[in-house]
């Protein structure tokens, strides 16, 4: 737990300690932690001197602060209209067979988590996603399966780190 | 259609950004009035969508009095089917550092925030490369500005300016109340000039160029070129530079598969066109143009006849009563009435004439909303309903 | 002075200050527009919507709280469009809001329903959404219940706990059609840093935050022939109850109030202003005994300033805040708690009753009073020392549900032994109250003499404002007390939990030289207090105020150490003064709780 501290101190120490500085000291602990837990926020609350109801509000107004423990990889599926009118069910589809999870839960070895998101700024190479902060578009349910077995290979030899 | 309103292809935006150095120590001899006026004669208009004439907007903020002032640039592209400020951010960061430090100079502020959306983290290196090399230069001519990226962690309504503000000073991204508005009460409430990347990379040309090479493109009221994002069902999708003023027909002419049903210009809160009305629509801003003038963002979206409209509708709806921010009342409670309404009566559970019920909360809303969002959900909810209503009933 | 300006609301010209909203012109020129989140006390949201009309000349409605007036406006405010528009924003919020009126506490007394009314919503056109909600009750406070289906989002909760208040136990979460107001990770109200104050209950429109009523658990004790049940009416009470009852604010019912009480079925009405003296008697002779530690022992154990304890919303606001800062608090019980623990020992044994058939009541202006009748420290008397806490609108409902006609009641007095109070007593209910009773007698303890201002009035320490200071000269005190000649003695009084942030953050900086400082959670003292009626706001604070210090002017004594009952109670039974008695039935200690 204390590794939560000394994360929270050293973004604090980066960015400051104004309220103008919680979003960036937030985004910090969800890049690494890639959520939220009540004692990141208290933490947070602590070294900012700010009351712990505020940062849970201000956090969970934002769709990427997930408050929720989530996996190491974390998949957003685009679902807005030029990503849905290109296939973007069948590519969610796809990765739910696959990962035996459906949207907002994380596989039981704590790899992937599965979201919807909303557009992300690809709709002319739709259907469009992102894996933590790593764009796939073009996406097919061949594509899409592709992808998913390089991350879960890389697990199996334990590297750490994906791309 | 007379010659005026026809497809108008042009390449300003990705080209010429070498000479930046040159553009900005150029411009930052003149006096801040010559540059507002330069602006103001070239009648560029602010290309997010809401088209605030942008001269006039450095003009206020300039005139407003206080030490402390910002200069912000909204990469909070959001709206469904928008992309072109993520190639503007990739392909030409430097003029829109460069407009953003001329805006300093003429306005009298010493900083430069791009809030930059979450979802674009992966720009961040190549942009925080160009910013360097851009304060190195800024540095070596002694001029005082520095650019920040603030960014943003995934809320839609973050890209209306006020509420952009707010998410900058670390609370939810809720809009304020309007007046004050930003020229006077921005980012921590001191006066803020806010413009979309897209506006900024057009005035880095009025500055390179001078503005009588941007008036002379697009139509009257409708002056200069604007990005056009294009997807849905297109042979050729991806981002256009056309001038304004230019027909739907053409537009589809070019850019259709031949089975064009209907186009969305503008995104979610935008209007979409049904094909009996192409030849009447123009997509620039008011004016005397023949017919409907649409205001947009650039994002136009075509559907041809294989798409059933209620989805589409469905599909809005579903991202409005996501992206809200909550607080006011016809927006937050309004979203979710128009959107179990045309279920309701898609399913039958409700009879057609609820419809018509649904239209007139949709024009309160659009009269009583808070902010843009919830005042903009009536766009495409009459638009469609109106255009395609047997497509809404069971 | 800026020059005026003109504009034309429904075709009549108003003149009016620059900058003035559109809401306050058109009150100036005789108009109401209805409002929903608007708040006197509060800053501006303009979220609801409700109080929208049309500018001539803009297409879109504006907000009439939210927006200035600007020379040559045109304003609308019944137009076609505004009360199309008024109606399905009415017809929206009633959409997602439990409408069952006739099942919920605040029905009567809704602004919502109020509104409902006015615009007459006789159909349900659009879809209820409530079914599809999971909405919440939070019945877990000893003080308030939390009722989200209920809640319009108005978000005034917020706006008192966070900017009225600076405690922060509530807040907006989540967007869009999961937007919510709730507290840090959605836990209960009684697990987070929840005061209980009750403020929120106070600024909320409709029922979704009300008190923890007992109404039902007293009728069951006045009806057990076995239980003797005895009540406690707080200063503040008597000078609000009326509003409840058809009478304007600020008017003085104390005598119809006791004979209510005594219709209603109690067999012993009595006074906490009593209590209010024992206070100022042991919290007087504290004051001193600190002032002499530390002046003349300097003793680094005694701290100064002295704080006052008996507001519990102040205390489990100091206890959450400034954990550190405990041995700052004055180790004396409330009133309340002190009429308590006397009910079940000194009172018992005087009417020869066992402590364990008494039932013991009290009326409080006050949510926090139900939190602190609940801490585990309460119970020196061997039993529950308070067993029920009512607020003011609680007794107003059971006078109400008793059919007493209330207006026709002959006054009546207190009841013997706990039931004599002075002036000194009274004033407890306003901010600056209890300094002022402190003083009166403390002064004329170490010198002899009156306090010096005129009537016995300390005008410094009356008022609005936040933050209050005083301070007296000692000259020639009494030989016991030389060593506070020429002492300044500084007093500070605050009240709202805003001020005693301001004041304790001067305490822990080291910037503060107070000797005695009085703290009230709640702005204005006890009298806008979280029980007291709806609505509560800045006229009428000071009209309750004014009654107060009306009831004290018209009082025989009133100098807490002249009143007769205290004179016997020492006498007869605590001996002296923080004596062994006191210190086992009137003082407590206080627990440190997490600050997030």
């Amino acid at each position: 737990m204390n590794a939560i501290t000394v994360l929270v101190k050293n973004l604090a120490d980066q960015h400051g300690r104004e309220r103008q500085n919680l979003l960036p000291i937030l985004q910090g602990v969800v890049e690494q932690e890639k959520y939220l837990s009540e004692f990141s926020m208290i933490e947070i609350a602590r070294e900012l001197d700010l009351p712990a109801a505020e940062v849970f509000g201000t956090a969970t107004f934002y769709s990427f602060l997930e408050h929720k423990k989530m996996g190491k990889y974390i998949i957003r599926i685009c679902k807005t209209i030029s990503c849905s009118m290109k296939g973007s069910n069948q590519v969610l589809l796809t990765i739910q067979d696959m990962l035996k999870i459906t949207v907002g839960e994380t596989t039981p070895d704590g790899y992937f988590s599965l979201l919807q998101t909303n557009c992300l700024g690809f709709c002319h190479q739709a259907p469009a996603m992102l894996i933590n902060n790593d764009v796939y578009t073009d996406l097919t349910p061949e594509k899409v399966r592709e992808i998913l077995s390089v991350y879960m290979n890389k697990k199996k030899e334990g590297v750490t780190d994906v791309q | 259609m007379s010659n005026n309103y026809q497809l108008k292809r042009v390449d300003f935006i990705f080209k010429n950004e070498n000479d930046w150095e040159e553009v900005l120590s150029k411009n930052l001899s003149h006096t801040p009035q010559e540059l507002i006026n330069e602006l103001i004669s070239s009648e560029l208009k602010g290309r997010g969508g809401a088209g605030f004439p942008t001269g006039l907007k450095w003009k206020l903020s300039a005139e407003a009095v206080d030490e402390t002032k910002y200069v912000i640039c909204n990469a909070d592209e959001g709206e469904p089917g928008t992309f072109k400020d993520r190639e503007i951010l990739s392909k030409v960061p430097f003029k829109v550092l460069t407009a953003m430090a001329i805006c300093g100079y003429v306005i009298g502020a010493k900083i430069g925030t791009i809030y930059l959306r979450g979802e674009y983290f992966f720009l961040q290196p190549e942009l925080n490369k160009a910013i360097s090399e851009f304060k190195y230069y800024c540095d070596e001519i002694k001029f005082d500005f520095t650019i920040n990226i603030f960014m943003g962690s995934g809320a839609y309504i973050c890209g209306e300016e006020t509420a952009l503000f707010e998410s900058m000073e670390g609370k939810r991204g809720e809009p304020r109340n309007k007046p004050p508005y930003p020229s006077s009460y921005g980012y921590m409430g001191k006066p803020t000039v806010i413009n979309n990347v897209e506006t900024l990379a057009h005035a880095y040309t009025i500055f390179n160029f001078g503005a009588k090479r941007f008036y002379d493109l697009g139509v009257q009221y409708s002056r200069g070129s604007k990005l056009y994002s294009v997807s849905g069902d297109t042979p050729k999708p991806g981002i256009y530079e056309l001038e304004l003023g230019m027909s739907l027909s053409d537009f589809v002419d070019e850019f259709g598969d031949g089975d064009t049903k209907a186009v969305q210009v503008g995104g979610a809160s935008g209007f979409l066109v049904p094909r009996k009305r192409f030849n009447e629509t123009t997509i620039g801003f008011q004016g005397k143009l023949t017919g409907i003038s649409l205001p947009t963002g650039g994002s136009m979206m075509l559907f041809n006849s294989s798409r059933s409209m209620f989805n589409v509708l469905d599909n809005y709806l579903v991202f409005f009563n996501e992206e809200s921010c909550g607080q006011c009342t016809p927006c937050r409670v309004g979203c979710q009435q128009l959107l179990r309404g045309i279920k309701a009566v898609k399913s039958g559970e409700k009879n057609a004439q609820y419809l018509d019920k649904l239209l007139r909360l949709a024009e309160t809303m659009q009269y009583t909303a808070k902010c843009g969002l919830g005042q903009s959900v009536a766009n495409s909810f009459s638009s469609i309903v109106e255009n395609f209503r047997e497509e809404m009933i069971y | 002075m800026e020059k005026k300006i003109k504009i034309t609301i429904n075709g009549e010209t108003v003149e009016i200050e620059p900058g003035t909203s559109i809401l306050d012109a058109a009150r100036q020129a005789g108009v109401i527009i209805p409002t929903l989140c608007f708040h006197k006390d509060l800053c501006i949201a303009g979220n609801c919507r409700v109080c929208v009309i049309e500018i001539a000349g803009q297409k879109r409605l504006s907000a009439a709280c939210a927006t200035p007036c600007e020379e040559g406006m045109e304003i609308l405010t019944n137009s076609f469009k505004v009360r199309n528009s008024r109606k399905h924003i009415i017809e929206l919020l009633l959409s997602e809001h439990n409408a069952d009126c006739t099942r919920c506490y605040k029905n009567g007394n809704c602004e919502l329903q109020n509104l409902a009314s006015e615009y007459k919503i006789m159909t349900q056109d659009f879809i209820r959404l409530v079914p599809f909600k999971n909405y919440t009750i939070d019945m877990f406070s000893p003080s308030i219940i939390k009722d989200d289906s209920k809640c319009v989002r108005c978000q005034r909760c917020v706006r008192t706990c966070a900017g009225l208040q600076e405690v922060n136990a509530l807040t907006v979460a989540y967007k869009g059609d999961k937007m919510k107001i709730t507290t840090f990770f959605e836990k209960t109200l009684n697990d987070v840093v929840c005061t209980n104050c009750g403020q929120c209950i106070i600024h909320c429109p409709t029922g979704a935050l009300v008190e923890k009523n007992y109404i039902e658990e007293v009728w069951d004790a006045i009806a057990d022939k076995s239980k003797h049940v005895i009540v406690q009416t707080a200063p503040a009470v008597r000078v609000g109850l009326g509003e409840e009852l058809g009478f304007e604010p600020g008017t003085r019912l104390t005598g119809k109030m006791v004979a209510a009480l005594k219709r209603l079925g109690f067999d012993a009405v009595m006074d906490t202003d009593f209590t209010a003296d024992l206070t100022i008697m042991e919290e007087g002779t504290e004051l001193l005994m600190r002032l002499k530690s530390v002046l003349v022992d300097h003793d680094p154990e005694v701290k100064l300033p002295m704080a006052t304890s008996c507001s519990p919303g102040w205390i489990k606001y100091i206890e959450h805040m400034y954990p550190d800062y405990l041995d700052y608090l004055s180790t004396c019980k409330s009133p309340q708690q002190m009429f308590g623990v006397l009910a079940k020992t000194y009172y018992a044994k005087a009417r020869n009753l066992q402590p364990e058939s008494i039932v013991s009541v009290s009326i409080m202006p006050c949510t926090a009073k139900k939190f602190e009748a609940n801490r585990p420290e309460m119970h020196a008397s061997t039993y529950r020392d308070v067993d029920y806490v009512l607020t003011t609108r609680e007794l107003a409902i059971m006078i109400k549900q008793a059919g007493i006609d209330f207006v026709k009641l002959e006054d009546m007095h207190f009841d013997r032994l706990m039931g004599e109070s002075t002036g000194a007593g009274v004033i407890f209910g306003a901010t600056g109250g209890v300094m002022e009773a402190a003083l009166r007698t403390v002064y004329e303890l170490v010198t002899g003499r009156d306090v010096p201002f005129e009537n016995l009035n300390v005008t410094p320490v009356r008022g609005m404002e936040g933050v209050k200071e005083t301070s007296i000269l000692i000259e020639n005190p009494l030989k016991e007390w030389s060593f506070l000649a020429g002492v300044e003695l500084k007093c500070a009084i605050a009240h709202g939990l805003d001020n005693a942030k301001k004041v304790m953050d001067s305490i822990v900086s080291g910037e503060s030289d107070y000797h005695f400082i009085e703290f009230m959670a709640c702005p204005g003292g006890c009298l806008g207090g979280g029980g007291q009626p709806i609505p509560t706001n800045p006229e009428i604070r000071l009209k309750r105020a004014e009654a107060i210090y009306a009831e004290d002017a018209g009082m025989p004594l009133r100098k807490s150490h002249q009143n007769p009952e205290i004179i016997k109670i020492y006498k007869d039974f605590l001996e002296k003064p923080l004596g062994e008695k006191s210190h086992q039935l009137l003082h407590t200690r206080y627990t440190t709780r997490k600050r997030y």
